[in-house]
């Protein structure tokens, strides 16, 4: 595939907040249909880097479109062919789960006679119908994180992006939303963009990986192709990133950083 | 332009129904809310109306602070309705919604009109606790309206105030910190419990520029005795008022998640 047909592209992007780089430079493209693992500790640049993808940052300069249009100048076209699964919970607790997903089809504008098939059919789709009028916060941690996926899916955007998606869920929870991502992708061709600090759950479920750490991209390709790069016969993908970073994959990061992940972890536990 | 403001009409009325909606799947908070006012008017009145140490030419002193409590109480909830914009950026809410292709515009309209909302359920406790203590009150069809207009443009008003207060602090206990410490200046520097008149002349001056006064001069003048002029200006104030916050806001609102 060309550059130019590339869904995701990024050229030297950089986001500055006073004299903290927290995106340094970076260049990538994801093509269409991919999922594309992003994998860095906490504090590398991932979170940051979503944001201004999701126009929710502006960049400090560099460019980026999704599916051609410009982050910076064309947002609302931007906004319209993403769908976005946020760090944090971004359910509402204190609605139901149908009102959850209408609302999200009321603000995509799903045309009225659609919509109430939608959302049923999502929640079938995510195995979720006897919870129909359930207010969200009885969910566990594997509903919400569908709940979620469901909401960012439900106007069958081209883009997914998804921050650390996974984290806080339990092998069982993660391995299910990993089954409907899969399924969400083979049936509208949808790419699949995430971030994770999983090294297991990177070299599993992604098609390619970018390597982040202190703001940079330090490797992208398949995990195979960076794990022969170490030149080890049976290199894992930890050593996959130590060989690129020179750094382990360890919890940095921040304080609130840290905190947040937590408290994730506790809510969604 | 036309589009957007269309787009912005719509999603306004959708976010506004889905706050509603929140408030109906637990409504005690609408009845914590209700005590302050029938403190105000059933201790504080009564005791003062006794006193009769402030004049009210003309009415009976609670029949005076009856429209001063009911701005004073939709003015607090509303004055708080910040602390949402907070609690949606700490759970991820309001993140997912800035990503939506909504008008910014339309997630600040959408709040203040739930918090209108809020506000008439606080407006048919007053009314109803004014009726128990024998307060006289004007009550036609076309008060009923305007007290409903007033609510609704005084707590999008305060609203629109506590949504760029909330988008600057962004934690939840310097928000409350300001919150307490704006409110009951906001109430004093007004007309709600005395009249104007009475007031040093530098808080005459802040007076006349608290939108609080004029939500009290257009409540009083409807739920007692005023003319369509007074209403009118009034509701035009608050209006004006209003729009330019949710303006101010709009801007302010995006920038609480960075």
């Amino acid at each position: 595939m060309s550059k130019t047909s590339s869904i995701i592209q990024v050229a030297r992007l950089v986001k500055r907040f006073k004299d903290l780089a927290a995106v340094d430079d970076i260049s990538f493209t994801v093509e269409a249909g991919e999922i594309f693992a992003f994998l860095g500790p906490n504090g590398a640049g991932k979170s940051t880097t979503i944001k201004v993808l999701i126009t929710l940052l502006a960049p400090t300069s560099g460019t980026a479109t999704i599916d051609g249009h410009d982050i910076a100048r064309h947002a609302p076209e931007v906004r319209r062919a993403i769908g976005y699964v946020p760090q944090m919970i971004s359910v509402d607790g204190t609605l139901t789960a149908s009102e959850n997903l209408m609302l999200m089809a009321r603000l995509y504008d799903i045309p009225r006679a659609e919509r109430k098939e939608r959302v049923r059919e999502m929640l079938a789709f995510l195995n979720l119908e006897g919870h129909t009028d359930a207010l969200v916060r009885t969910f566990s941690g594997g509903m919400i994180r569908k709940m979620e996926v469901g909401q960012a899916m439900l106007h069958r955007p081209k883009v997914l992006l998804l921050d650390e998606p996974t984290t806080g869920l339990d092998p069982v929870a993660r391995q299910n939303v990993w089954e409907h991502l899969f399924d969400l992708r083979g049936r509208f061709g949808t790419t699949i963009f995430f971030s994770t600090h999983n090294m297991e759950e990177a070299d599993e479920v992604s098609d390619r990986v970018a390597v982040m750490n202190r703001g940079r991209i330090a490797a992208t390709g398949t995990a195979e192709e960076l794990k022969a790069k170490t030149g080890k016969p049976d290199a894992t993908l930890e050593d996959a990133f130590i060989f690129f970073t020179g750094n382990k994959l360890q919890e940095t990061g921040n304080f609130r950083e840290i905190r947040r992940a937590r408290q994730i972890e506790r809510r969604l536990g | 332009m036309l589009h957007y403001l269309s787009q912005t009409f719509k999603k306004s009325y959708v976010l506004a129904e889905m706050e509603t909606r929140k408030l109906l799947h637990d409504p005690t908070e609408l009845i914590s809310r209700a005590v302050q006012p029938i403190l105000w008017l059933g201790i504080f009145g009564e005791a003062l109306s006794k006193v009769r140490a402030i004049a009210t030419p003309g009415l009976t002193y609670l029949q005076f602070i009856t429209p001063g409590i009911l701005t004073q109480s939709v003015v607090f909830v509303a004055i708080f309705y910040g602390l949402y914009v907070i609690m949606d950026r700490d759970t991820g809410v309001l993140q997912k919604l800035l990503v939506t292709p909504t008008p910014r515009l339309a997630l600040v309209w959408g709040k203040m009109i739930a918090a209108g909302i809020r506000g008439l359920s606080q407006a048919l406790i007053v009314f109803l606790f004014a009726m128990v203590l024998g307060i006289r009150l004007r009550i036609t069809p076309w008060s009923v309206l305007g007290v409903i207009v007033i609510v609704m443009l005084g707590a999008s008003f305060f609203t629109g105030l506590s949504m760029i207060v909330a988008s600057i602090v962004k934690t939840r206990e310097r928000f409350m910190g300001i919150g307490q410490v704006i409110t009951l200046p906001l109430f004093f520097a007004s007309n709600a419990i005395y009249p104007i008149a009475i007031m040093p002349a530098w808080l005459q001056a802040v007076a006349r520029v608290n939108p609080l006064s004029y939500m009290v001069d257009g409540l009083r003048a409807l739920m007692l005795s005023g003319g369509v002029a007074r209403v009118g200006f009034d509701m035009g104030v608050l209006a004006i008022a209003a729009l330019l916050i949710s303006m101010l806001s709009a801007w302010f609102y995006p920038k609480v998640v960075m």
